[in-house]
């Protein structure tokens, strides 16, 4: 019935819009009713004179599927731009995770030692606590909570992944 | 800004304002209901006489009445509705235009925004509700803005692929005083769709034309949405090549239906050559269609050998079900324009001899004459009944809507629509309940002309209160029931792929609908004999007024022919294929599922 199995590919989209009420939920709704994934999302206004926003949407689906989502995306009348970073060229992708950790002895000392390793700060310590603050490639902040999963991990706050093109142009 | 406004702009309230804005876009009827959360702007009305007010008796009805509106005159319909109950019914009509692309702007009251989260009366999340029903919504909060987002709301229902807009008016802000702006000094900020085809693939499609061996064009609503000189243009470039046409159900009346290049509808109960045509063909050219599941049949069956060509506005319509070899985003009259401009400038000349071969497959399939019936003279059979209605009304400039079901697609297989604009169905939502309302928006776009809803019994149960709407408003709109007492298109899939168990299709209890017609003042008829059929229409006709003919027809005759879901479009069961056992499943298990 369906067409021959593509493969599943995350990519990180780049959306511009106007910063308008309802505009997340858009989007968002655009997701969920077509039965596309999200894997992160991020938001935030990237300009006050102009009114402008921009989402970081990471959506993972064959190439017919992310093709058809930019088209949805730009199909929405308070959008300016889609841009595909993951095809498009070079990019950074960064996310921002806080990280907490309870334990005390050996334990606690490792969970420094390690965060030192992967340039997490400690930004709140109790004696038998810390919460880490991290930014990095999403895989990097994977491979930081793995690490910190026998050694006392409680919670993990994340920002999702915020991205932009390398080099001189604008998006 | 006007001339005169140049130094203190004159200052009015959001409702005149409002008002205003809806004539200066040329906007002279308007469908609405009115309630406590739009009595303000129902008071500008009061006050002015450039808009009429057409009252309907449902708010669905409203939304229908401006979508016929707006099919059959190419502007766009106007709603006005009240809050909570009011915008929630509306959202079926709303729904409708999205998927059938209609330009419609929705106005809704709400309440005062300061009241807005707290669950008041009548208070609903109208934007949350409708915003994946509409093209875009909007709630307006400031009276300041209240000018230019009307103005934006019609640039984005009629420009780029049409369709249905919501503005969301709170009650505070509709009394409120603020300034005009006038419709000249609007302009949307980002949304510019792209109108005209890309150069090069307009040639690299013309080459492909003409190195065609099978063509065939595939048509649809987008034509008629990009005006009747797309339509003229369509008939240019058809003739130009020679190449044969089908249209869907939304592009009927796009190509003349007695022309011999036309090959009929197409998709699951399009016509024998049709369907052929396009699962055969090497070269499809697909102008403003979208590849609609009724159309493909099952995806990985559908035109295995063709070229495809994809002409549409609308860049998500692209590669969304059926990947294509070349797509064009762009108008269907523009590019209209630039395919046959670069088919003359090219010096192009089709394949004549494999077009002769060609025509020569097609007239076989056509002699299999697919859509014929079992004729009877003792019951009316459905088709007889839209043949006759086609016969008797083909020499004026008839308009036709329908419900949605068995009648429907008889309708479209049976009378034959030559020009665009005079067909109006609900083709991608099917909402039974379309027909009537929407008949009535087109006889207020068209007073003179002869309006005929083919309708079902079933169907016309839905919102046969909007024939108080015709009486009062004298819009002599004919309803023509097609009852065979069953919700006939449901009955006859039950038949066909669930043993017959007619499951909850029958209708009980039918109202008479003479009688039914009278309680409205409307006029009644009936007629059982196939011998009274012409008498009957013609006095249907005749009648000054809005009448409702209650046709007995056939109970069992189904829609043929048909491609059973998950069958592939060229395996279409005919009328004349041997009865099958009904416990005998025509239908995959994958079939099963779908729609």
């Amino acid at each position: 019935m369906s067409a021959p199995q593509q493969p599943i590919q995350s990519h990180i989209l780049s959306v511009l819009v106007d910063n308008e009420p309802g505009i997340l939920a858009r989007v968002v709704g655009l997701f969920s009713g077509r039965g596309y994934n999200i894997e992160s999302l991020t938001v935030a206004e990237v300009s006050d004179a102009a009114h402008l926003s921009r989402i970081t949407v990471v959506t993972s689906g064959p190439a017919n599927v992310i093709e058809q989502i930019k088209a949805q995306l730009g199909r929405l009348v308070p959008v300016h731009s889609v841009h595909d970073l993951t095809v498009e060229g070079p990019h950074i992708a960064r996310e921002l995770a806080l990280i907490k950790v309870a334990g005390t002895g050996d334990k606690r000392v490792e969970s420094l030692r390690i965060a030192d390793i992967f340039r997490a700060r400690a930004v709140d310590s109790t004696i038998e606590s810390f919460v880490f603050e991290m930014t990095g490639a999403p895989e990097k902040i994977n491979a930081f909570v793995e690490l910190m999963k026998p050694l006392g991990l409680v919670d993990v706050s994340r920002t999702g992944v915020v991205a932009i093109s390398r080099g001189p142009k604008a998006l | 800004m006007s001339t005169t406004a140049q130094a203190t702009p004159a200052q009015m309230s959001g409702a005149e304002m409002l008002i205003k804005a809806l004539i200066d876009q040329g906007v002279e009827v308007v469908f609405g209901y009115p309630g406590g959360a739009v009595l303000p702007i129902y008071d500008a009305l009061f006050k002015q006489n450039a808009i009429r007010h057409i009252l309907v008796r449902h708010e669905q009805g409203a939304v229908h009445a401006a979508e016929g509106y707006a099919r059959s005159t190419g502007k766009p319909g106007v709603v006005l509705v009240t809050s909570g109950p009011g915008a929630t019914n509306a959202v079926t009509g709303l729904t409708d235009a999205l998927l059938d692309s209609i330009p419609v702007i929705c106005l809704t009251g709400q309440v005062a925004t300061h009241l807005v989260g707290t669950d008041a009366f009548q208070e609903c999340d109208t934007t949350g509700i409708t915003r994946p029903c509409t093209k875009h919504n909007y709630l307006v909060k400031d009276v300041a803005d209240l000018s230019r987002v009307v103005h934006e709301a019609f640039y984005v229902a009629t420009n780029g692929r049409p369709g249905p807009v919501v503005i969301d008016l709170p009650k505070d802000v509709q009394v409120a005083q603020g300034a005009y702006t006038g419709k000249d000094n609007v302009k949307h900020k980002t949304y510019r769709p792209q109108v005209v085809g890309d150069d090069a693939k307009i040639k690299e499609a013309v080459a492909m034309m003409a190195a065609a061996e099978r063509p065939v064009f595939y048509t649809g609503g987008g034509i008629i949405n990009a005006g009747p000189r797309a339509s003229e243009l369509l008939n240019e470039l058809v003739k130009l090549t020679g190449f044969p046409i089908t249209n869907t159900l939304m592009g009927l009346g796009a190509y003349p239906a007695t022309d011999k290049q036309f090959l009929g509808m197409l998709g699951m109960h399009g016509t024998w050559e049709a369907n052929h045509a396009m699962h055969d063909c090497d070269v499809m050219i697909n102008i403003g269609a979208r590849f609609d599941d009724r159309i493909t049949g099952r995806l990985n069956a559908f035109s295995p050998g063709s070229k495809k060509i994809h002409v549409d506005i609308d860049p998500s319509s692209h590669n969304k079900t059926v990947r294509c070899d070349l797509n064009i985003v762009g108008d269907a009259c523009k590019v209209l324009e630039q395919l046959i401009a670069a088919w003359k400038q090219g010096g192009h000349k089709p394949n004549q001899k494999a077009l002769d071969k060609w025509w020569a497959q097609i007239d076989q399939w056509r002699a299999r004459d697919s859509l014929k019936y079992k004729k009877d003279s003792k019951i009316i059979k459905p088709q007889l009944a839209i043949e006759r209605l086609y016969e008797l009304t083909k020499d004026q400039d008839t308009f036709i809507t329908t419900e949605v079901g068995q009648h429907q697609m008889w309708a479209a297989q049976h009378y034959k629509f030559n020009k665009p604009n005079r067909w109006m169905t609900s083709g991608g939502l099917g909402t039974m309940g379309y027909g009537l309302p929407a008949a009535i928006g087109v006889q207020l776009g068209h007073p003179g002309k002869l309006v005929v809803d083919i309708a079902g019994e079933a169907s016309i149960l839905m919102n046969i209160q909007e024939l108080g709407t015709a009486a009062q408003f004298r819009l002599p709109v004919k309803v023509f029931v097609l009852n065979n007492e069953y919700m006939g298109m449901v009955r006859q899939w039950q038949q066909l792929l669930h043993g017959g168990r007619y499951s909850q299709s029958y209708s009980e209890s039918l109202p008479d609908f003479v009688k039914l017609a009278e309680a409205f003042h409307c006029t009644g008829l009936r007629v059982t004999d196939p011998a009274d059929l012409d008498a009957t229409i013609k006095e249907m006709i005749k009648i000054d007024g809005p009448v409702l003919v209650d046709v007995a027809v056939d109970k069992a005759e189904n829609c043929f022919p048909m491609v059973p879901s998950g069958a592939a479009h060229n395996e279409m069961i005919l009328a004349d294929d041997k009865p099958k056992d009904p416990s005998n499943a025509t239908v995959s298990e994958e079939g099963m599922a779908l729609v």
